[in-house]
């Protein structure tokens, strides 16, 4: 497979000129479009010096955001997490009718706006809605309140796990598991002692993209949270009340928090993806393509 | 040929049957029998009025101007990290995925700051005479930051896996590397260059936490139809906003199809054997 070593004809687009300016021309446009943003995020947060920073992280409206946010993702993501598991065991392990529709379903919500998500939510709990006023009369509060905010980023977050977890699933097929319960394992022994150990980078992977978007979730949240400050603001929600308030430092500094939490899931990607999760769809004939290309020296 | 059958179905498919009803299926419903209940005549009234069409119209153009952005930058990013060995590409790749990982209302305050009169961008644009905050242009650069890694990823396995040979056959044949790239490139990447453009223009036409900071937001002009549904929520017409709700669920439908059909084309080509 060596075919671009040196001696050999170079491929397309390997003339030096247009390769350099080809590189040129999209480095420069990663830097302005993406590395740009997370720099000036940075910057704005400690406009107003280390000292103003540190006071907008621990005021107790921006600490009490931070708070929510963390709650509700530690109720949404396990809760997610297992019927993600749940999910992929069924539709990957099982044959049933229906399947493809439930995938389907299963999807969904990766292509719906969160606002629609949220104004659909409105519809289920809110006084207007199928349950409103029953609740109302046993005076449960679902909407503006912690449970519709977890229930909204529920919603935008179902495929998360799903999604990882089933190409891998339906690749590695039924034989172990089949090999196990033949032998006379249980079927949670067959899960956590065979299944587990196989997709246990890609279930990560899902988890952890599953919590940043929960932690980030903006428009559903907004519309179900009602944004009352110091009470049912998440952090993105918290950033945004600060930034019409003219505190963009502040706005920042808050921001700030969430672009670090970005950061670490894209090197927490990074990692898992060497592990192989994330990849599935990929031949495994593809792992060593990177061999048949040239360097290109500076 | 009767397989064995694994332990576990009813409770696997109880818990996500379960969870998709209450927390995807039944929401979605209930928008829709919102929506319907409105009758015909006040469901058409909604949807067409001026302002709702006006918001289709921004929300359709931009987010079509910042797909075929993303579909020129997003083939070139890939084509970059694919085919080129450079310091940093490592990087690069992974900062790719950034848009996916920082959440929406974070982009939007760094855009509008970078985008506005006084910030990095914005002060040299307006001495060429170029707005881009609270202007359509500012919506078509937050569509087109949220939406990039999709053309990009959907692209870069697929060039990964292009056989060199093709490529060799056109060279010994005399072939400028331009009519190769058009004759013989190009049309192997169409596939997942069509999945990857039908993604992006999805994720546009739904996107709401990076537009509203930067769009102005401004009814007829710099409004998009997200924003709009949420207004009528807040203007407690709950019924308009139902209606314009369940126009965007509606595309989001077919724009799920579409790109169901686009993704099953690609993988047709991306799998072999």
């Amino acid at each position: 497979m060596v075919h671009n070593r040196k001696g050999k004809p170079p491929r397309v687009g390997d003339n030096t000129v247009f390769r350099r300016s080809l590189l040129g021309i999209v480095l420069v446009f990663v830097g302005l479009m993406i590395v740009a943003p997370l720099v000036v995020i940075a910057v704005e947060a400690f406009s107003r010096g280390v000292v103003y920073f540190a006071e907008s992280i621990a005021d107790p409206d921006t600490r009490h955001a931070i708070l929510l946010t963390v709650i509700a993702a530690l109720i949404a993501v396990p809760i997610n997490t297992a019927f993600g598991v749940a999910a992929a065991w069924a539709i990957t392990k099982h044959d049933f009718r229906g399947k493809r529709l439930l995938t389907v379903i299963i999807e969904l919500p990766f292509s719906v706006s969160p606002i629609v998500a949220g104004v659909a939510y409105l519809f289920v709990y809110g006084l207007q809605g199928l349950f409103g006023p029953v609740l109302q009369s046993m005076e449960i509060k679902i909407l503006f309140a912690l449970p519709g905010i977890v229930l909204a980023s529920m919603f935008v977050t179902a495929p998360f796990v799903a999604r990882e977890l089933i190409p891998l699933m339906q690749a590695q097929g039924r034989d172990l598991e089949e090999a196990a319960t033949s032998l006379g394992a249980s079927g949670w022994r067959t899960f956590f002692s065979v299944t587990l150990p196989n997709i246990k980078w890609a279930l990560l992977y899902g988890v952890v993209l599953c919590n940043s978007r929960v932690m980030g979730e903006f428009g559903a949240v907004s519309v179900v949270s009602g944004n009352i400050r110091g009470q049912t603001n998440t952090l993105p929600l918290h950033i945004e009340l600060l930034y019409h308030d003219y505190n963009a430092a502040g706005s920042f500094a808050a921001a700030s928090i969430l672009a670090c939490l970005a950061i670490v899931t894209l090197v927490v990607k990074v990692a898992l993806e060497r592990q192989g999760a994330g990849r599935v769809q990929r031949p495994a004939a593809l792992a060593g393509a990177d061999s048949i290309i040239p360097e290109v020296k500076p | 040929m009767r397989r064995r059958v694994l332990p576990g179905l009813p409770l696997a498919l109880g818990i996500t049957l379960v969870y998709v009803a209450i927390i995807v299926v039944l929401p979605l419903a209930a928008l829709v029998f919102k929506a319907a209940s409105l009758g015909p005549a006040d469901y058409w009234r909604i949807i067409s009025s001026d302002r709702a069409f006006a918001s289709y119209r921004v929300t359709v153009l931009c987010a079509l101007a910042a797909t075929v952005f993303n579909l020129v930058f997003g083939m070139a990013l890939a084509w970059v990290l694919v085919r080129y060995r450079f310091p940093g590409r490592r990087l690069v790749d992974a900062l790719v995925d950034l848009p996916f990982a920082l959440p929406t209302a974070v982009a939007g305050i760094a855009l509008t700051t970078l985008f506005a009169t006084n910030g990095w961008f914005g002060a040299p644009l307006s001495l060429l005479g170029i707005k881009v905050a609270y202007t359509p242009l500012g919506i078509i650069v937050a569509m087109s930051f949220t939406s990039i890694p999709f053309i990009v990823r959907t692209v870069q396995p697929v060039l990964e896996e292009l056989d060199p040979a093709l490529e060799e056959a056109g060279q010994t044949l005399g072939a400028s590397d331009l009519s190769i790239f058009v004759g013989v490139i190009l049309p192997l990447l169409t596939p997942a260059l069509l999945a990857g453009v039908s993604l992006s223009f999805a994720r546009s036409l739904g996107e709401f936490g990076a537009i509203i900071f930067i769009a102005g937001n401004q009814p007829f002009s710099t409004e998009i139809t997200a924003l709009l549904a949420f207004i009528r929520l807040e203007e407690y017409d709950y019924p308009a906003s139902a209606a314009i709700a369940s126009v965007m669920l509606l595309t989001a439908f077919v724009m799920l199809a579409i790109t169901n059909l686009m993704q099953a084309r690609a993988l047709r080509y991306t799998v072999r054997g």
